[in-house]
């Protein structure tokens, strides 16, 4: 090691640092158009003229002024001088805000680059900057780029081995003689910094920031008089901090003053989207229109992939067993591989793959877009009525991708309180893999079997119907949430709205489909396949001439009958812990092994399989709700363990969920045998 | 009563003069770019009429009426849509 340059970016939430981050380093950070994707450090390398570097991802934050977890982490790491080079990343459409954390940087060091992103974004809104005035300026060197085109790398490469040579002399704000004759008493007190850094922290220290490392009793004996004559001049901590913050962002005004060129029409075109889909007449029918416009996108594209593969797999399972028929192998070890393990991946491949590898890129479409945060812009009314955060609207998007992404993803909420209200409520959005099981039971029992338009809109209106029900669940939990275990009242809402950005459409479908496909196809092998094993030996192995299946599953049925279910139904919910995607080809497999087998040739075999073991309307229903409300998979529970850090808080979160599932079920079926005769 | 943010409609500007929020609320909104003489225009509201989407230094920022209720503007102009 020892000749690695660390480099660490650093700029306001969705600026593009990620994006930067793997053009250069060539990995895969999650990006998307909204703010706080990048919720821990990520590091990563890359080589440029012989010369290796380390790069340092850190979290997205306005100010160094450690309001919130991501600032402390982004302060602590520059004033920690661990790397040789800091790129703040700028948001060229709003430069001047942006110059607030470029101007706190350099306060605490001159090893800067200011990067200027979204130049084209900026030219397209007719705003122009001029980076030379900048940078004489600033008194760093600057240069401009779009990180997303192909020449953004290109750019910046010399930028930073020029930068690394620069002698700089930054522009640092001089603040009014009481808080700058303060410093001067503070700075002797402070050790083992930089003139700089001594500054910086002597400032911190009187603006009421936490430091760590201030209880050192000289210093905080000076601090206190220190103090004391500041307020006898009339200023208390937070006239320091006003006076602080109103410097630098006057000197910020002052350095986009004939440096930053803005046209009175700018972002009108945003403007306009705006007053439609976020305007009280289109805003909810829009927020639907587009659930289910990609529902249904999801449905009519699932379909024909979905038949192909499962021909082409249980053809593979014929032939195979054909083959093995003629071998010396022992029938009990071809059957398990093949009955088992074999043909419950065929199925998950079969009928849970299609659906997710399409859902997935289209909702990733929309991530890019922009338009989550207006989702979280329209329903913040209906969370303040809940007592929780706007924020949770982006937290219950990303859920439908993957709950254990929601999950991290509350970490965009402040509030402690309102980050557990939207961890716990995270699951009632079905995941991408549980689309596919809810599609399933809808287009076999709600829908005609002739297929064709109709029935692929009324399957998606039905989908959208259970998603919504979801979705309501999530405010009556979250208010029910707020008035017993986390009882208080909501705290304030900041909420940007970034410029719609035309999402790279080709990149993403791609991307996320061979993504989407090799992690089903990761978990599939993981979770599926040993599933299948369990399945197939409950089923084989016969002590007492009763299969153990069939002891499971009547052990579980008088229970599972309760909430409207079966034994198999219940357990296939219980084996499909690690993954949900995997419960109906579980539960087909516990129904196959029983019965007789059947060759999958579509949804009409699967209904015919279902009916003959007992199922009816009722029981579908009760399959949604359920599928829609239980314990979140084993991934999930592991994030939140992870996230909460607390036993306490992750089994509220799966029993919170479970139980109101199970209370929901037995109730519709309680209602269903009074009413219904 | 001095204006505040919060009663300002959307297509109206305004300077803003002042804050009376305290505490972390305070210097998240000073953050965001609401320091005294920060020009502000209000753009729209969500579907429900809370919150309202404003113009700050170039960003489009929503704030829920409690928090824009604590920041007062003056120099009102009301642009004709």
């Amino acid at each position: 090691m020892g000749d690695v340059t660390t480099i660490a970016l650093m700029g306001n939430p969705n600026v593009g640092k990620s994006t930067l981050f793997n053009a250069l380093t060539g990995m895969r950070q999650h990006t998307g158009n909204w703010p706080g994707k990048t919720v821990a450090r990520a590091e990563g390398s890359f080589s440029y003229n012989g010369r290796d570097y380390l790069m340092v991802d850190l979290p997205g934050c306005y100010s160094l002024m450690a309001h919130s977890a991501e600032e402390e982490v982004a302060r602590d790491y520059i004033l920690s001088g661990a790397a040789d080079l800091i790129i703040v990343v700028c948001d060229a459409t709003c430069l001047e805000r942006n110059l607030n954390l470029v101007l706190q940087t350099l306060e605490m060091t001159d090893r800067v680059l200011v990067c200027v992103n979204l130049m084209d974004e900026a030219k397209r809104n007719g705003i122009s900057i001029d980076l030379p005035r900048l940078s004489h300026r600033l008194g760093v060197p600057v240069v401009g780029l779009t990180a997303r085109s192909k020449e953004g790398p290109s750019l910046i490469l010399p930028a930073i081995d020029n930068a690394l040579k620069a002698e700089n002399t930054p522009l640092r704000p001089s603040y009014p003689q009481p808080i700058s004759e303060a410093v001067n008493r503070l700075t002797p007190f402070i050790p083992e910094r930089n003139k700089a850094q001594r500054k910086y922290i002597a400032l911190r220290l009187l603006d009421g920031t936490n430091y760590p490392g201030n209880d050192d009793f000289a210093l905080k004996k000076q601090l206190g008089s220190t103090r004391n004559e500041l307020l006898e001049k009339g200023m208390d901590i937070q006239a320091v901090n006003d006076q602080i913050t109103a410097e630098i962002s006057g000197l910020a005004h002052y350095i986009c003053c004939n440096t930053v060129c803005r046209q009175i029409s700018s972002f009108s075109r945003d403007r306009r989207i705006d007053r439609l889909l976020t305007g009280p007449v289109l805003g909810f029918p829009a927020m639907l229109l587009l659930l289910a416009g990609i529902l249904w996108l999801t449905i009519i594209g699932a379909n024909y992939p979905s038949q192909l593969l499962s021909s082409l797999l249980f053809g593979l399972q014929d032939r195979l067993l054909e083959v093995c028929q003629h071998t010396v192998l022992p029938p009990w070890l071809y059957e398990m591989l093949l009955l088992g393990v074999y043909r419950v991946v065929a199925w998950v491949v079969a009928v849970m793959l299609p659906p997710m590898a399409i859902f997935f890129p289209l909702f990733t479409l929309l991530e890019d877009l922009g338009y989550l945060p207006r989702v979280a812009f329209n329903l913040d009314r209906c969370f303040k009525g809940c007592r929780a955060c706007g924020k949770q609207a982006l937290t219950m998007c990303m859920g439908f991708g993957c709950n254990a992404v929601g999950v991290t993803g509350c970490r965009i909420i402040d509030s402690p309180r309102e980050r557990l209200i939207a961890v716990i409520t995270n699951s009632f959005v079905p995941c991408n893999g549980r689309f596919p099981t809810l599609i399933a039971i809808i287009s076999m029992f709600f829908v005609s079997a002739r297929g064709g338009f109709r029935s692929s809109v009324t399957s998606a209106l039905l989908l959208t119907g259970v998603i919504l029900l979801g979705i309501l669940m999530t405010f009556g939990v979250s208010r029910l949430l707020s008035a017993t275990l986390l009882k208080g009242v909501p705290s304030s809402f900041t909420l940007e709205l970034p410029p719609y950005r035309p999402p790279q459409i080709g990149k993403v479908i791609i991307r996320s489909v061979l993504d989407r496909t090799v992690f089903v196809l990761g978990r599939a092998v993981c979770a599926a396949a040993p599933a299948g094993l369990i399945i197939w030996l409950m089923a084989n192995l016969q002590p007492g001439g009763i299969s153990l299946l069939s002891h499971c599953s009547a052990f579980l049925d008088p229970f599972a009958r309760l909430l409207g279910l079966d034994g198999v139904i219940l357990m296939a919910f219980i084996l499909g812990f690690p993954a949900n995607e995997i419960v109906i080809p579980v539960m087909l497999m516990a129904y196959m092994a029983q019965g007789t087998l059947i060759d999958y040739t579509g949804l009409e075999q699967l209904r015919a399989l279902l009916i003959q073991n007992g199922w009816s309307w009722t029981t579908a229903v009760s399959m949604l709700l359920f599928s829609l409300m239980h314990w979140p998979c084993a991934t999930t529970c592991m994030t939140i363990k992870k996230e909460t850090g607390s036993l306490k808080w992750t089994l509220v979160s799966i029993l919170t969920p479970a139980i109101i599932g199970m209370a929901l079920c037995f109730v519709f079926n309680l209602a269903v045998r009074l009413f219904i005769p | 009563m001095k204006n505040r943010l919060c009663d300002i409609s959307p297509g109206d500007t305004a300077v803003v003069s002042g804050m009376h929020a305290q505490g972390s609320i305070r210097r998240r909104l000073r953050d965001i770019g609401l320091v005294e003489g920060a020009e502000v225009e209000c753009l729209m509201k969500s579907p429900l009429g809370d919150p309202v989407a404003y113009l700050i230094k170039g960003a489009v920022i929503a704030l829920r009426r409690e928090d824009a209720a604590s920041v007062t503007v003056e120099e009102i102009r009301t642009w004709e849509m």
